[in-house]
C-alpha cells in the first residue's frame, strides 16, 4: 500500500475519523481562541464573581468574576503547548540516549543502556517529581520534568527498534560497505524509526496532557497568572461545592483532549503495524441439523460403537462458510482398528474432534447421524454427552509436548479424568493413574507420576497420553496422529502399545495419520481421505493390490521401500490439495490425477460399494494390476509438492 | 548497540555451560542488577540537592534569611564539604538509617517517614487486591464468554467501557466520587483516615483505573492460554467447563498476571501521590508535594527514596516468584 493511502485509512475507520477531527480542532482552537475570546477571559467583573452557569456565562464565572467557559477555550494554546514541547523533548533526549550507544564506545554505550533500564523501572510521575525538584515549581520546571520523565521510554523505544533493525541486510550491507556508525544512525537507522516513534510521540501527547493537568493539580505546575487546563480544574475544585461546572468545564477538555491524541495514536499505530480491519464480519446463523426424523430405534447394526453418515464441519470466514470436511460417513465396529490418512487439510483430524465432540464455536457440525454406543450425540443433554464421553472415549493427541499443562504433575492430570467421571477420591486416582502408567510402561511409575511434563521424554509423554485414555474404560480411542512428533522407534513402540491395549481391553481404535504405512501396519480397515470427503474405505489387507482411487494409488506410489532408488529425490504428489473455500465443482483430486477425464471436472462422484467391504468415490477407478505412474517431476512442481509420507513411516 | 547485546547475552550462556547451577546464575544476575539500581537510585538521590540551581538553603529559607543562619544550615547539611565527601557521607548515613532533618521543621526525616509510610503502604495495597479481586475473575468469565469470536456486542461493550475508564486521570475520578459519595450522599468522609470508611473512596479512586486495563489484559492472556493444545485435553477429559478454566487456564495465566501485579504496584506510587493529595491522606504522597512546593529538600530526597526503593524491590520480588513458578523460563534464559 502506498505511504499516502496507508496514512488515510486511519480517517476511515470511525475511531480514527473522530480523533483525527478532535485534534484538528484542537489545533485550531489552540491558535485562534486568545484572539477570539482573549478580552473576555480577561474581564474582570468584581460584581459577579464565583456566579454558576447562566446564559452569559455557560460555564459560570471565577473568583474574579471572568468567565470560566472563555478562559478553557483560551487554555488549550498552553496546554496544548505545553504538553507537545513536552513531547519533543522526550523523544529528542529519549532519541539521544537510544542511539548513543551504537556510536559511543562500548563502554559508555552499556552505562548508557544501564541507565536507561534502571530509569524505564520508574513510574513517570515518580521521575517528573524529581525533576520538577531540580528545574523547579513553575511552567518550564513542569516542562522539563515531564519532558525528561518521558525521555527514558522513548530511550527503550529507540533502542529496541534499532536493534531490529541493525540485523537487516541492508544495515550490514552498509557496515560492510565501511559506512561510519554515526552515517548508519542517521541515513539507515533512524529513518526506519521514525515512523514509529511519531506514532508512539502522538500517544505520549495525550498522557503529557494528562500528566501537566496532574502536576497543576498538585500546584507545582503552572504557576498564577498563566493558566492551563490543569490549573483551572485546580481552581475549579477548589469551588466545586459552589460552582461544580466551573470544574468540570476543564476536566472534560482535559479528557477529551488526552483522549483525542491518545486514539489517534493508537489508530496510526494499527495502520503502521497493519493492524487495520478491514470491515467486520458476523457469524452466519448456525445451520440447524437436518431435522430428519430419527428412527426411535437404531438401525445401526449390532456392534457398532460409532456412527457418522454424513458429517460436515462448517467455519466462517470473511468471505463466508467454508467447509473443510464435507459429508463423510463411515462405522466404527466394536474393537476394531480403523485408520484415517490423507494430507495435511484433508479433514481428518476435523472428523476426529467432530466425532468427538470437540469442536469449538465458531466451527459448526452438523451430519445426518452422529451417533455414539447408542446415543444421539447431536441432540443428547450435554449432561448426558459428558458422562458417556468422558467415559467410554478417550483422546489421544499428536503433540504431548504442548498437549500437557505444562503447570500440573502428569499423575494429577491423569488423575482428575477417573475422578471426575468415577467419583474417586484423589488418593484412589492417583493410585489409578500409577497404576495405568505401569500399564503403558513408563519406568519408575510412583515417581514419575510426580513431575511435570518438560521432565518427561516425547515418547514417554506418548505413553502418558495414552494411560491418560485408559484410566477410566473407553470402548473408542482416537488417536490423532499420536505418533508423528515422535523419532521411529519410539513410533513403533507407541503403536504396539495401542496394539496391545486393544487386544487386552477390547477398545475400538481411531487411528489418524498422514502416514500410509503406518496405518497399513496397525489397522485392519483404512479410510482414505481428500479434501473433506473419504474417496476410499477398503480393508488394509486390500490396499496394496486392491487399491481402486488413484489418490490412494499415488499415496502408495510415494512411500520409499527397501527398492527406491536412493539417488533419487522422495517420491511427491505434484500440487497441493484445494484449500477448504476453493473445492472445485467435480472431484477435488482431478487437478492432480493423471486419470481424469472431462466428467470428473463436472462431478463429484459418490462414494459407492466396489465390491464387499470396499467403498470408492471415482469415476475411473484404476484397474487392479494397472501401475499409475506420477507425472515427471520437475524442480518446480518438487518444490511445491507437499511430501505426504516420510521415510520413516517405510520401515 | 548489537555487540553489546550479544556480549550481555552470551555471557551467562558460557558460565552455565560449564555447569553452574542456572539458579546461582540467576541469583547472581539478579541480585547484580538490583544492588546496581540501588545503587544508581541513592546516587541520583544524592544529586538531586545539588543539582537544583543556586543555593538550595538559601531557596529553602528564603531571600531575607540572615546569611548566618543559611551557613550554620549548610554546615548542618554538610553542604560546605567537597562533593565527593559529601557523597560518602550520604552513604554512610543512609546505613544508619539517618536521613537528615527536615530543613522546615528540623524534625528527623526519618521519623517523618515512619508515621507516613504506613499510611501510604495500606491505601496501595488495599487498591492492589481490590484490582486482583475484580480483575482477575472479570478477565477470566470475559475470556470464557467471548472465546471464538463469540458475544461480539459484549466484547465491544466491554473494550469500550474499559477504554473509557482507564482514560479518566485518577485526580479526576477521585473528585468526581468526593462530590458524588462525600458531599451530595454524604456516605463517605470527606478527607483524611480516621475511619474504616475513609478508605473507600482513595482506594476505589486507586482501583479503577487499574482494573479497567487489567481485566483487558487478562482475558487476551486467558484467551491465549484457552486455545492451547492442553485446554484441548482437558475437554477431551470432559472436565466440567469450571475446572478447564480454574484448573488449567488461570494457572497458565499466572505469569502474566504476576509481571502485571509488578507493574501495577509500582504504579500505585505516582497513583498514591495524587490520590492523597485529594483526600487530604496523610502519607508519603501529601508530604511530597507539600515538601517540594516548601523546598523541605531532605525530606522530598529520602521519600524519592522510599518511592524508588519501593519499586526496585517489587521488581525483584515479582521476578523471584516468576523464576520459582516457572523454572524453565529461568533456565533457558541464563
Amino acid at each position: 500500500m502506498p505511504t499516502r493511502l496507508k496514512w488515510l485509512s486511519i480517517v476511515r475507520s470511525p475511531v480514527g475519523a473522530t480523533a483525527t477531527v478532535l485534534v484538528l480542532l484542537l489545533a485550531l482552537l489552540a491558535v485562534f481562541a486568545p484572539l477570539i475570546w482573549g478580552a473576555q477571559a480577561e474581564a474582570i467583573d468584581t460584581s459577579g464573581t464565583q456566579q454558576g452557569p447562566s446564559a452569559e456565562h455557560l460555564l459560570g464565572t471565577d473568583a474574579l468574576g471572568r468567565d470560566v467557559l472563555a478562559r478553557v477555550l483560551i487554555a488549550t494554546q498552553l496546554s496544548v503547548a505545553l504538553a507537545v514541547i513536552a513531547v519533543v523533548i522526550g523523544v529528542t533526549v529519549g532519541t539521544l540516549l537510544g542511539t548513543a550507544p551504537s556510536v559511543l564506545p562500548r563502554w559508555a554505550g552499556r552505562l548508557v543502556v544501564g541507565i536507561v533500564n534502571i530509569a524505564v523501572a520508574f513510574p513517570g510521575l515518580l521521575l517528573a517529581l524529581f525533576f520538577a525538584v531540580i528545574f523547579g515549581v513553575g511552567t518550564t520546571g513542569a516542562v522539563l520534568a515531564i519532558g525528561f520523565a518521558m525521555a527514558p521510554g522513548f530511550a527503550r523505544l529507540t533502542q529496541t527498534m534499532s536493534a531490529a533493525i541493525a540485523g537487516r541486510d541492508f544495515i550490514s550491507a552498509a557496515r560492510a560497505a565501511g559506512v561510519s556508525r554515526l552515517r548508519v544512525l542517521i541515513r539507515h537507522v533512524l529513518p526506519n524509526i521514525a515512523e514509529p516513534l511519531i506514532v508512539n510521540a502522538t500517544v505520549a501527547a495525550g498522557g503529557a496532557l494528562l500528566a501537566f493537568a496532574g502536576l497543576s493539580f498538585l500546584g507545582i505546575g503552572v504557576q498564577v497568572p498563566a493558566y492551563d487546563w490543569g490549573k483551572l480544574l485546580g481552581e475549579g475544585l477548589n469551588r466545586i461545592y459552589i460552582n461544580p461546572a466551573a470544574a468540570f468545564g476543564p476536566a472534560v477538555a482535559v479528557i477529551v483532549a488526552g483522549l483525542a491524541f491518545n486514539l489517534l495514536g493508537e489508530t496510526a499505530a494499527s495502520v503502521a503495524g497493519g493492524r487495520v480491519t478491514i470491515g467486520r464480519w458476523t457469524l452466519p446463523p448456525r445451520p440447524q441439523p437436518t431435522t430428519r426424523a430419527v428412527p426411535a430405534f437404531s438401525t445401526v447394526s449390532v456392534g457398532t460403537i460409532l456412527s457418522i453418515e454424513n458429517l460436515r464441519v462448517s467455519y466462517p470466514t470473511p468471505s463466508g462458510l467454508v467447509h473443510p470436511v464435507r459429508g463423510v460417513s463411515f462405522e466404527v465396529r466394536e474393537g476394531e482398528a480403523l485408520g484415517v490418512v490423507g494430507e495435511s487439510g484433508s479433514g481428518k483430524s476435523l472428523t476426529a474432534l467432530a466425532a468427538s465432540r470437540l469442536i469449538e464455536p465458531p466451527g459448526v457440525v452438523d451430519a445426518d447421524r452422529l451417533e455414539f454406543n447408542g446415543i444421539q450425540m447431536l441432540t443428547a443433554p450435554e449432561k448426558t454427552i459428558r458422562g458417556l464421553l468422558g467415559t467410554s472415549l478417550a483422546m489421544v493427541f499428536q503433540d504431548p509436548m504442548t498437549s500437557f499443562n505444562p503447570t500440573r504433575r502428569i499423575g494429577s492430570q491423569l488423575a482428575e479424568a477417573a475422578q471426575e467421571h468415577q467419583g474417586m477420591s484423589k488418593k484412589e486416582a492417583m493410585k489409578r493413574a500409577v497404576k495405568q502408567l505401569q500399564a503403558v510402561r513408563v519406568p519408575a511409575a510412583t515417581r514419575r507420576a510426580e513431575q511435570y511434563p518438560h521432565e518427561f521424554s516425547g515418547g514417554m509423554r506418548q505413553r502418558a497420553m495414552i494411560a491418560m485414555g485408559l484410566m477410566n474404560s473407553p470402548k473408542l480411542i482416537i488417536a490423532d496422529e499420536p505418533t508423528t512428533a515422535l523419532d521411529v522407534t519410539v513410533q513403533r513402540q507407541v503403536l504396539r502399545l495401542l496394539e496391545r491395549v486393544r487386544t487386552d481391553t477390547n477398545a475400538a481404535i481411531l487411528l489418524i495419520s498422514h502416514d500410509i504405512a503406518v496405518i497399513s501396519q496397525s489397522c485392519e480397515r483404512v479410510l482414505v481421505m481428500y479434501a473433506g470427503r473419504v474417496v476410499e474405505d477398503l480393508p488394509t489387507a486390500e490396499l496394496y493390490t486392491g487399491a481402486r482411487h488413484p489418490y490412494t494409488r499415488a499415496l502408495l506410489e510415494v512411500v520409499p521401500d527397501l527398492d527406491t532408488d536412493r539417488e533419487q529425490p522422495l517420491g511427491v504428489i505434484p500440487g497441493r490439495p484445494p484449500a477448504p473455500g476453493e473445492v472445485p465443482l467435480g472431484c477435488a483430486f482431478a487437478a492432480r490425477c493423471p486419470l481424469a477425464t472431462a466428467q470428473c471436472r463436472e462431478a463429484d462422484p459418490e462414494l459407492e460399494i466396489h465390491r464387499d467391504k470396499h467403498r470408492v468415490a471415482c469415476w475411473n477407478p484404476v484397474e487392479s494390476d494397472t501401475r499409475v505412474t506420477l507425472p515427471e517431476l520437475t524442480a518446480a512442481a518438487h518444490t511445491e509438492a507437499a511430501p505426504v509420507a516420510t521415510v520413516g513411516g517405510a520401515q | 548497540m548489537t555487540s553489546t547485546m550479544t556480549e550481555t547475552v552470551a555471557a551467562p550462556t558460557a558460565a552455565s555451560r560449564a555447569g553452574i547451577s542456572p539458579w546461582l546464575t540467576f541469583a547472581v544476575r539478579r541480585g547484580g542488577q538490583f544492588i546496581l539500581s540501588l545503587w544508581v537510585l541513592i546516587t541520583a538521590a544524592f544529586l538531586m540537592i545539588h543539582l537544583v540551581p543556586g543555593d538550595p538553603v538559601r531557596a529553602a529559607l528564603g531571600m531575607n534569611a540572615p546569611a548566618e543562619l543559611v551557613e550554620a544550615r549548610r554546615a548542618a547539611l554538610g553542604l560546605d564539604q567537597p562533593l565527593i565527601v559529601q557523597y560518602v557521607n550520604y552513604f554512610a548515613k543512609l546505613f544508619t538509617g539517618n536521613l537528615g532533618v527536615s530543613t522546615i521543621t528540623n524534625e528527623p526525616v526519618a521519623h517523618i517517614i515512619a508515621t507516613r509510610f504506613p499510611a501510604t503502604l495500606q491505601l496501595a495495597l488495599l487498591a492492589c487486591l481490590l484490582v486482583l479481586l475484580i480483575a482477575l475473575p472479570l478477565g477470566v468469565t470475559m475470556a470464557v464468554v467471548t472465546r471464538g469470536s463469540r458475544r461480539r456486542g459484549l466484547e465491544l461493550t466491554f473494550a469500550i467501557i474499559c477504554v473509557v475508564f482507564a482514560a479518566i486521570p485518577e485526580f479526576l475520578l477521585g473528585v468526581g466520587l468526593v462530590y458524588i459519595f462525600a458531599v451530595n450522599l454524604g456516605w463517605f468522609p470527606i478527607a483524611g483516615n480516621d475511619s474504616p470508611l475513609a478508605l473507600v473512596l482513595p482506594v476505589v479512586t486507586l482501583a479503577v483505573g487499574p482494573i479497567a486495563v487489567f481485566s483487558r489484559i487478562i482475558r487476551v492472556e486467558v484467551l491465549s492460554v484457552l486455545s492451547q493444545d492442553f485446554v484441548r485435553t482437558a475437554r477431551a477429559k470432559r472436565l466440567a467447563p469450571r475446572k478447564i478454566y480454574i484448573r488449567h487456564a488461570l494457572p497458565n495465566a499466572m505469569t502474566a498476571t504476576l509481571t502485571l501485579t509488578g507493574l501495577l504496584l509500582s504504579g500505585m506510587v505516582a497513583g498514591t501521590v495524587l490520590v492523597e493529595n485529594i483526600f487530604a491522606w496523610p502519607g508519603l504522597g501529601t508530604m511530597i508535594v507539600q515538601s517540594i512546593l516548601s523546598k523541605d529538600y531532605p525530606v522530598v530526597q529520602s521519600i524519592v527514596l522510599i518511592y524508588g526503593m519501593g519499586v526496585l524491590l517489587v521488581n525483584l520480588v515479582i521476578d523471584i516468584v516468576l523464576a520459582l513458578l516457572d523454572p524453565r523460563s529461568t533456565i533457558r534464559e541464563s
